[in-house]
């Protein structure tokens, strides 16, 4: 168990996780996720949004699997490995709206950095805008870090606060499967929410079994090697360190490879799949995202990943995620192919005071 | 008497940002940094060896606690 554990925790045990993610990541979207959309956390949360009718996008609407997978993958690791630990306390309403507002910049962007990696991968040079902006968001964060930035400490908590996220999760299963209809017209005949698309991104995924299984491995080994897309940025900004930078370099490099394998590499920047060419909100958009990453302690997926822990605060910042999502599809604030939505800059342009009034009044003195 | 950091409950990368304070601050010596998760026990384990400090760990109750030395 030790050697197994030495391994995950080592530079070849992270690349390892990286390269499981880029390569399922193709796969996925070869098998019917949406293009240069394996996986995107923000992206599978605002569709599993729009499948509970948090919004009424009707091109995004569906019960994501990997989402759901992601946590489950992360609380069997940390069961079998001695570390699920229920948590919570620290600052949950502000990292609540952290996420919140995270979710607004990366639908501004079209992506969570998990996409902006893939969407690099496979030839989307709108990507290389939105990771600068994503870099420029946690370097912000990072001088908050600097000057004794913290949301406080977490406490141990009763055992059911950890169990719950996980249960929500399985509940969304059921949901999906049985995929029952909880809403009436008028007229009193059942309707949606649960939604599924017809059309649009929504409608696109890969069979049910397979995002099921490839999530498990995805929340297994991220929960196991920390795997965290805005730490590996912000360590090599904080402390000149590329141990998690070298997962994510597994991720893209191993997507690419595979989609050239797949036939999914498209290099360009007009006309990429859901994407936008305006290099301003692109960059704003991730710069959002990237600091309340920075300032939450997790990107999307690890905010994910340590909810299946039992880390009550990160299961806040995630359903901040969810209904940031709702708020931006209902309000116009959400990106289409066409540029940013109408409500949609103003919006970011808020999101960065809010996270900005964050760091400063969350400053303590370092002894 | 060692210099004694409690990180415990502080979020990542809290635990690291002390560590590398009180070792810029020292520089060799000997101090001890109590954590409560597996991951922050690997993250200051690991900057402080890639710092040049030796890393002894000690298994509490729900916590560790980590002796960091360097001659």
């Amino acid at each position: 168990m030790t050697t197994v554990k030495n391994f995950f925790a080592s530079r070849w045990g992270i690349v390892s996780a990286g390269v499981f993610v880029g390569v399922f990541a193709a796969v996925l979207q070869k098998l019917g996720n949406p293009a240069n959309m394996g996986i995107c956390v923000a992206c599978m949360e605002r569709d599993i949004a729009g499948a509970l009718g948090l919004h009424r996008a009707a091109l995004v609407q569906y019960l994501r699997p990997e989402i759901i997978a992601f946590v489950l993958g992360a609380f069997i690791a940390a069961l079998l490995f001695r570390e699920f630990k229920p948590r919570g306390g620290s600052s949950p309403i502000l990292r609540f709206f952290l996420g919140f507002f995270a979710m607004i910049g990366a639908l501004v962007f079209l992506g969570c950095p998990w996409r902006a990696l893939l969407r690099l991968a496979g030839g989307d040079g709108n990507a290389i805008v939105g990771l600068a902006g994503l870099t420029a968001g946690i370097w912000v964060g990072v001088l908050f870090l600097k000057s004794g930035y913290t949301l406080g400490r977490t406490t141990k908590v009763k055992s059911f606060s950890g169990w719950i996220f996980p249960i929500a999760m399985v509940t969304l299963l059921v949901l999906l499967l049985v995929a029952p209809q909880f809403g009436r017209t008028p007229e009193g005949t059942p309707t949606g929410p649960i939604f599924f698309s017809s059309k649009g991104p929504g409608s696109q995924h890969a069979p049910i079994l397979i995002s099921l299984l490839v999530g498990l491995g995805v929340g297994f080994l991220a929960q196991r090697t920390r795997l965290c897309t805005m730490g590996a940025i912000r360590d090599v900004i904080l402390i000149k360190n590329t141990h998690l930078l070298s997962g994510i370099l597994g991720i893209v490099v191993a997507a690419f490879v595979m989609n050239l394998v797949l036939g999914q590499f498209k290099a360009g920047f007009a006309g990429q799949p859901i994407a936008h060419t305006d290099v301003l909100w692109n960059f704003m958009g991730m710069a959002l995202s990237g600091l309340a990453f920075a300032l939450a302690g997790g990107c999307p997926g690890r905010q994910l990943f340590l909810s299946g822990e039992g880390d009550g605060d990160a299961a806040v910042f995630a359903t901040g995620m969810i209904v940031g999502a709702g708020f931006s599809h209902n309000f116009s604030m959400a990106s289409s192919a066409a540029g940013p939505g109408p409500y949609g800059p103003i919006t970011v342009i808020i999101g960065l005071i809010f996270c900005m009034v964050v760091g400063f009044t969350m400053r303590e003195k370092m002894a | 008497m060692s210099d004694k950091i409690d990180a415990r409950g502080l979020s990542c990368p809290q635990p690291v940002i002390l560590t590398s304070k009180k070792i810029k601050e020292l520089e060799k010596g000997v101090f001890e940094v109590l954590v409560d998760t597996d991951t922050s026990r690997e993250n200051v384990s690991r900057f402080a060896q890639r710092s040049g400090w030796q890393v002894e760990v000690d298994r509490m109750e729900d916590d560790y606690r980590l002796v960091l030395r360097k001659d």
